[in-house]
């Protein structure tokens, strides 16, 4: 063996060279022989029954393939958990930009003027667009109740605590919309043969969630569907569902013209049809002690999941679970619910709800310190959950967490306390005012609950032909470098370079169902699989005599390609169990909701300019705990990353709704922060080591972009001595505030 | 005048370009993306289409030295113009100074704004070989990335212009 270390070093990323040099193949940089270009014809109403369906004039409609709900050979249907979501809409529709109807043409110029040229009938029928009017009923848009899913998470006796409190404090927090604003917009290509069955190429994360959805609407047997990930053009959850709607599209029209067909959305397209974060509210009442312990508190959490189920159980779940945050509730009832609307369906999105959950908290907590008349930092020691207690859904913490420590370190990186201060005495001069804020949370990783035991994922490694080793998983690239690390451990598992390890493209055909790459669970569940299918290869080789204890890569070399040459294909796999002590209740919501959780604590520094009331963040700091940092390098991009989407989210990105359609769906008035906008996001670790985790490393993608709205509004709120509690926040609702608080004043002073 | 304007617009066009040092007919329409000749008449896929309004910047190329977002280009405007994409930077296998510090530096994550980015940074290294901070910032503030938050692609040029006034 080597004897250097490949995991905690920063190696060159697999698919580096090709990036940097533009060979990188994306979709649709793929050209296939014959190739028609496709495009949908999308509802122009939130809900109504269709009518008649016309093919305008000054089209050459006898040039154009048309596909209709009626073409679809199996279920029209996007197969996912409830299975409520049509393909294609067939007599009604229940949100704008819902897809009514396919064309194809091999001039891909000619598609704008045709889609424009189909005319429909709408009989339109009373729609729902918020969260409130989904609430009163006025109108049954989904099931009995417009109620998705509903979950009750409850701990103690939280009606006894109200009588024994010294303070209750109460707040509702509200978040927005967000668009995942990948750069490269969603795309497929579709090819169809009836002998070889249906083959996809894409712009996807979840390779086996296109391939359970064309298996059931092109009525399919799972080995005449065949899925392959092209080059992805970032996701952060966008392209967790939605591709699949895109692959059935392509495949329909791919089947009823015997060509491929190729679909690629542009950006306004992609921002008014596809998913975005689900919009929130969140109400807290909170008991406390005198000394400012939480004695306990009610959580009731409502997130908008638009027309259709989609994810939304599972995003619901995660902000459940979220919403007590990095604290220790010894009561607490969370009632938590996604209700329908007549919006396009909200979806995956980096954070996966927790954003949402801890942003009302992270809130809530600088609101109940006001009121016990304690500072933001001491009110967060007095309650940080400590090793051995219980979480809200009674999980015991059992790693050695000193939160305390934490937040004293982050504290002093960012010089708070001086800060603070200064800033105090600052803000009375001058036109711009300063505030510092902290934000300290929990992000759990893996699926949720019973989900990892449920997805039962498999991990192949290959010893090759030729003596090098390959990984086999459908864990997709798209930025995070989930090559690049699965690589290392399976590298730094054998002992070997490297460089001698490569991971196959994730098709369908080729390698196993290693899960979706969602929910953090790449590094930490996906990556502990594939140790434990590199040691078997390692085993079988040692077992064979063919490998002594100790080797060169070389001798790893020679010994593989014998193996090969004597048996033939060498591969060895690894199917994920649930660990024994792992518990879980989904009726009651109760046990262990995740296999690990990452801790952080973040400090935003931000300034108000107080004559354009635009917020700005100069500085900010962000500690966490992710247990073992595989690779130091993306491990900070991911950090760095998900700062800039959560100031994004909190500063700049706001959804102009209008009757459940997006009237800003494009990058000149959709604004998210270019590099003149962001400051430089401090990143430091501390590791703590995990034992689910390959070499100890836990989930760490989705927490960054849960802790910078709570942390930048609350360092607004230290800087103006207004609250906000709702986000985005521009400058306009900075200026309204502001406003509404000095009006009475004024009233009184004019009058 | 309407008529055979529209006639003019309708009608392909030969238009040459070099391109990466090559000299290049093509048949297009005059009001013909820059962008799409290159991708798909010489297939160069390098230049990406992020929002086709000139916001993102992942179609950047260098046009007679200046960085311009070519879906924003009619091919008719590139007639004899010199075109750089980010297949010419790169001098063979050897990469440009500048890649290799996106490499090292992680530069680049999902990959899609890096041709794009890579070449609006070679632009402002011609122009500002010894950027400050600020100065890199406001010069890539026209390419925008939705992973990385910048910081590893600021500190990547950094990096190439210390190791380009070192050489």
């Amino acid at each position: 063996m080597t004897g250097d270390h490949i995991v905690g070093v920063s190696v060159p990323r697999k698919e580096g060279r090709d990036k940097v040099t533009g060979r990188a193949q994306y979709v649709d940089d793929l050209t296939l022989p014959g190739m028609l270009f496709g495009a949908t014809v999308r509802s122009q109403v939130p809900r109504s029954k269709i009518g008649k369906i016309t093919f305008g004039p000054g089209i050459a409609w006898d040039e154009f393939i048309v596909v209709t709900a009626r073409d679809i050979p199996g279920k029209n249907v996007i197969a996912l958990i409830a299975n409520d979501q049509p393909c294609l809409a067939d007599g009604v529709v229940n949100h704008p930009e819902e897809p009514i109807l396919l064309l194809a043409h091999s001039d891909r110029h000619l598609l704008p003027q045709a889609v424009a040229a189909v005319s429909i009938e709408y009989d339109q029928l009373p729609a729902l667009f918020t969260v409130e009017q989904s609430e009163t009923r006025s109108e049954v848009i989904w099931g009995s109740d417009n109620i998705f899913k509903s979950y009750l998470v409850e701990k103690g006796d939280v009606d006894g605590i109200w009588k024994k409190a010294d303070y209750i404090v109460e707040g509702e927090y509200k978040t927005g919309a967000q668009e995942q604003l990948y750069i490269e917009n969603n795309g497929m290509i579709a090819s169809f043969d009836a002998q070889q069955g249906m083959t996809v190429w894409g712009s996807l994360q979840c390779p086996f969630y296109v391939h359970k959805a064309l298996m059931a609407l092109c009525n399919l047997t799972a080995d005449k569907v065949r899925v392959v990930q092209m080059e992805t053009g970032g996701a952060f959850g966008g392209k967790e569902e939605y591709p699949s709607m895109i692959a059935a599209h392509a495949a329909l029209l791919a089947i009823k013209c015997g060509r491929p067909v190729k679909i690629i959305y542009d950006r306004l397209e992609d921002m008014a049809a596809t998913t975005k974060r689900h919009p929130s509210r969140t109400r807290h009442r909170t008991a406390l002690s005198k000394d400012g312990r939480i004695l306990g508190g009610e959580i009731e959490l409502t997130i908008d999941g638009g027309a259709y189920v989609t994810l939304s159980p599972v995003v619901l779940s995660r902000a459940t679970i979220h919403a007590g945050g990095a604290y220790y509730w010894p009561n607490v009832r969370i009632t938590a619910k996604a209700v329908a609307t007549n919006a396009p369906p909200h979806g995956a999105f980096r954070g996966f709800g927790a954003p949402q959950s801890l942003f009302a908290l992270e809130r809530h907590m600088d609101r109940i310190a006001q009121v016990v008349g304690l500072s933001p930092v001491e009110i967060r020691k007095r309650n940080f959950l400590q090793p051995g207690q219980m979480t809200t859904t009674e999980q015991t913490v059992r790693e050695p967490l000193d939160l305390v420590r934490l937040l004293d370190r982050a504290l002093e990186l960012s010089d708070y306390h001086a800060k603070k201060q200064r800033f105090a005495k600052e803000n009375e001069l001058g036109t711009s005012r300063k505030g510092i804020g902290i934000a300290a949370f929990l992000h759990g990783a893996g699926f949720t609950g019973s989900g990892e035991r449920n997805l039962s994922s498999v991990v192949g490694v290959e010893g090759c032909a030729d003596g090098t080793i390959k990984v086999l998983v459908s864990s997709t690239e798209f930025g995070q470098g989930t090559k690049t690390v699965l690589c290392q451990i399976a590298a730094e598992t054998l002992g070997l370079p490297y460089e001698n390890v490569e991971i196959a493209q994730a098709d369908t055909d080729q390698v196993p169902n290693s899960g979706p790459t969602v929910a953090s669970r790449t590094v930490m569940v996906v990556g502990k699989l594939v140790q434990s299918a590199a040691l078997g290869i390692k085993q079988t080789l040692m077992g064979s005599g063919l490998l002594g204890d100790s080797y060169s890569a070389e001798q790893f070399r020679s010994a593989c390609r014998t193996q090969v040459a004597a048996h033939g294909q060498f591969r060895s796999w690894a199917r994920y169990e649930a660990p024994a002590d792992v518990f879980w209740d989904d009726d009651k919501y109760r046990g262990e909701a995740y296999a690990a959780f990452a801790w952080a604590v973040y400090v935003a520094e931000a300034t108000v300019d107080m004559t354009t009331y635009n917020v700005s963040v100069d500085d900010f700091l962000a500690l966490q705990e992710v247990g073992k940092v595989l690779h130091p390098v993306l491990a900070r991009g991911q950090i760095a990353g998900g700062v800039a989407q959560g100031i994004g989210y909190t500063l700049y990105e706001k959804v102009i709704w209008q009757n459940g359609r997006m009237q800003n769906g494009q990058m000149t008035n959709y604004i998210m922060p270019t590099s003149a906008d962001l400051p430089v996001v401090r990143v430091f670790f501390e590791e703590m080591g995990n034992v689910h985790g390959a070499f100890g490393a836990k989930g760490i993608g989705e927490l960054p972009m849960d802790g910078p709205a709570p942390a930048i509004v609350n360092a607004v709120e230290d800087a103006l001595k207004v609250p906000f509690d709702s986000i985005p926040l521009l400058p306009e609702d900075v200026f309204e505030a502001l406003l509404a608080k000095r009006e009475p004043q004024s009233v009184g002073g004019v009058r | 005048m309407t008529e055979s304007l529209s006639l003019e617009i309708r009608a392909l066009h030969e238009v040459s370009l070099t391109v990466n040092g090559e000299l290049k007919t093509v048949r297009a329409y005059p009001m013909e993306r820059l962008l799409d000749v290159l991708r798909h008449q010489l297939g160069l896929t390098g230049a990406k289409e992020g929002c086709g309004e000139g916001e993102c910047g992942s179609c950047s190329v260098l046009l007679n030295d200046a960085l311009v977002n070519s879906c924003l280009v009619p091919v008719l405007q590139a007639k004899d113009a010199d075109i750089v994409t980010i297949e010419g930077l790169a001098a063979g296998v050897q990469l440009d100074v500048l890649q290799e510090a996106f490499l090292k530096s992680g530069g680049a994550q999902c990959g899609i704004c890096t041709p794009g980015m890579i070449l609006a940074a070679h632009h402002l290294l011609r122009r500002k070989p010894n950027p400050t901070t600020e100065e890199i910032r406001e010069g890539l503030s026209g390419n925008l990335c939705r992973c990385t938050g910048y910081i590893q692609i600021v500190e990547a040029v950094a990096e190439a212009a210390r190791r380009r006034a070192a050489a």
